[in-house]
């Protein structure tokens, strides 16, 4: 028995560990003996409680059996390594299904109050012995119902996290259109982390395209805030810097108010209106002629 | 070595290879302004790509440097600056009203453009007999 592995989840006094011993022993195996009718029950409450509505029974079947599998085997050996591991990978399978994090807690809290439930049944007629049973059994039940809901929340966590990395990689493409010309396609919102993501690309772009104007074309900006107009400002001035000259294109009206706003140097900025206009523009910088082919 | 001074063709190419203090600033903006008008240069290439950072001392330096310069007759170039760099000297507030350019070829180019029918192998003032 193993109530005093790394992290004791009983009390620490001895004769209480020591009654904890004795009882963990024989909570679990009533759980185990009447495992059927217990495990229906949780059922019959999840599917009243409206849980888990984006899976199917059968579904809710395998995984409730697991659960309540590991669940006792967390009581009877106090470690919750498992149970997390088991969690994790259950959030992993579920978090794409659409399961909520409360739908989560609350199955694992109706699991703790059915087994609860369970126990005052068999021990309604010695209430001191209730009392050193709940006791055993809430702070072990607890943990569990925690563990659950901290790794849940951690692989979701970790999904959106990856998601981020993902949008970001894909936000700020830099792209060579014509020998030394770079074009910036920005949609979205533009805030201050992708605006500083948006300068670094831009500067290391134009150092390894050897790029000498660069387009930014900002026709899915609808509106900026004032520090990161001003962040846009001074890209513009940093490509300078490095020898590039930067054309924006496709300001929308409050974007160029903001700029006005802010007091920008009208001169510094190459602004035109449309995306081509500033490809134009910058072909004719580059000394670039596109002419239409002859038809014959 | 902490920089290097070379003479190509009409112009002074200024490589700095180190960061440099104050002193080591001050004498470099000397050498170059000396050299200007020893060799009668009409550019200056200073490549500071060997610089991962640039104090606001360092880059008023540089800029004081390009206005000597052009006092003396010739047109500054500052090639080489790092993205970091450009983006911390604009983050600082650091005016560099200086010509710049991408990397030593670029800023190369640049001056001969600039330069271009100014340069010393040519005469600018018509001589009798030339056709127009």
């Amino acid at each position: 028995m193993t109530t005093n592995v790394s992290e004791p989840m009983a009390p620490a006094e001895p004769e209480e560990v020591e009654a904890h011993a004795k009882l963990l022993p024989e909570l679990v195996s009533h759980l185990r003996e009447h495992r059927t009718e217990l495990r229906e029950e949780w059922s019959t409450r999840i599917a009243g409680a409206h849980l888990l509505s984006s899976m199917t029974p059968q579904e809710i079947g395998s995984e409730t059996s697991s659960v309540y599998d590991n669940y006792v085997e967390v009581l009877e050996t106090g470690s919750v390594q498992a149970l997390q591991r088991y969690a994790r990978d259950l959030s992993e399978r579920i978090i794409p299904r659409g399961v909520e994090t409360h739908e989560v807690v609350g199955i694992v809290l109706l699991l703790r109050d059915v087994l609860a439930r369970s126990l005052f049944k068999k021990y309604q007629q010695d209430f001191p012995l209730l009392n050193r049973v709940l006791d055993a059994y809430e702070p072990a039940a607890n943990r569990i119902a925690n563990t659950v809901a901290v790794s849940f929340v951690d692989e979701r966590e970790r999904v959106i996290r990856q998601q981020q990395d993902a949008i970001r990689e894909l936000s700020t493409p830099v792209l060579q259109v014509r020998e030394r010309l770079l074009i910036l396609p920005i949609i979205g919102v533009l805030d201050n982390q992708r605006a500083s993501q948006l300068t670094e690309q831009l500067l290391h772009g134009i150092r390894t395209h050897r790029a000498k104007v660069v387009v930014i074309d900002i026709t899915g900006v609808a509106d900026v805030d004032e520090p990161v107009a001003n962040h846009l400002v001074k890209t513009v001035d940093a490509s300078r810097l490095m020898g590039a000259s930067v054309i924006i294109t496709g300001l929308s009206s409050e974007i160029a108010q903001t700029l006005v706003m802010i007091g920008v140097d009208l001169n510094k900025m190459n602004t035109i209106g449309d995306l081509q206009g500033g490809l134009e523009e910058a072909e004719r910088l580059l000394g670039f002629k596109v002419s239409k082919m002859e038809e014959t | 070595m902490l920089v290097s001074i070379l003479r190509q063709g009409d112009f002074l190419i200024a490589s700095v290879h180190t960061a440099l203090d104050d002193t080591e600033l001050a004498a470099f903006q000397r050498d170059v302004v000396a050299q200007i008008g020893e060799h009668r240069s009409r550019g200056v290439i200073i490549d500071v790509a060997a610089l991962d950072v640039l104090d606001s001392y360092g880059s008023h330096a540089l800029r004081n440097l390009a206005h000597i310069a052009r006092l003396r007759g010739a047109l500054t170039v500052l090639v080489g600056i790092q993205p970091d760099v450009a983006f911390a000297i604009v983050q600082l507030g650091m005016e560099i009203d200086v010509l710049t350019a991408l990397d030593l070829e670029e800023g190369v180019a640049l001056l001969e453009q600039l330069t271009a029918g100014n340069r010393r192998g040519r005469s600018t003032v018509g001589m009798l007999g030339d056709t127009p």
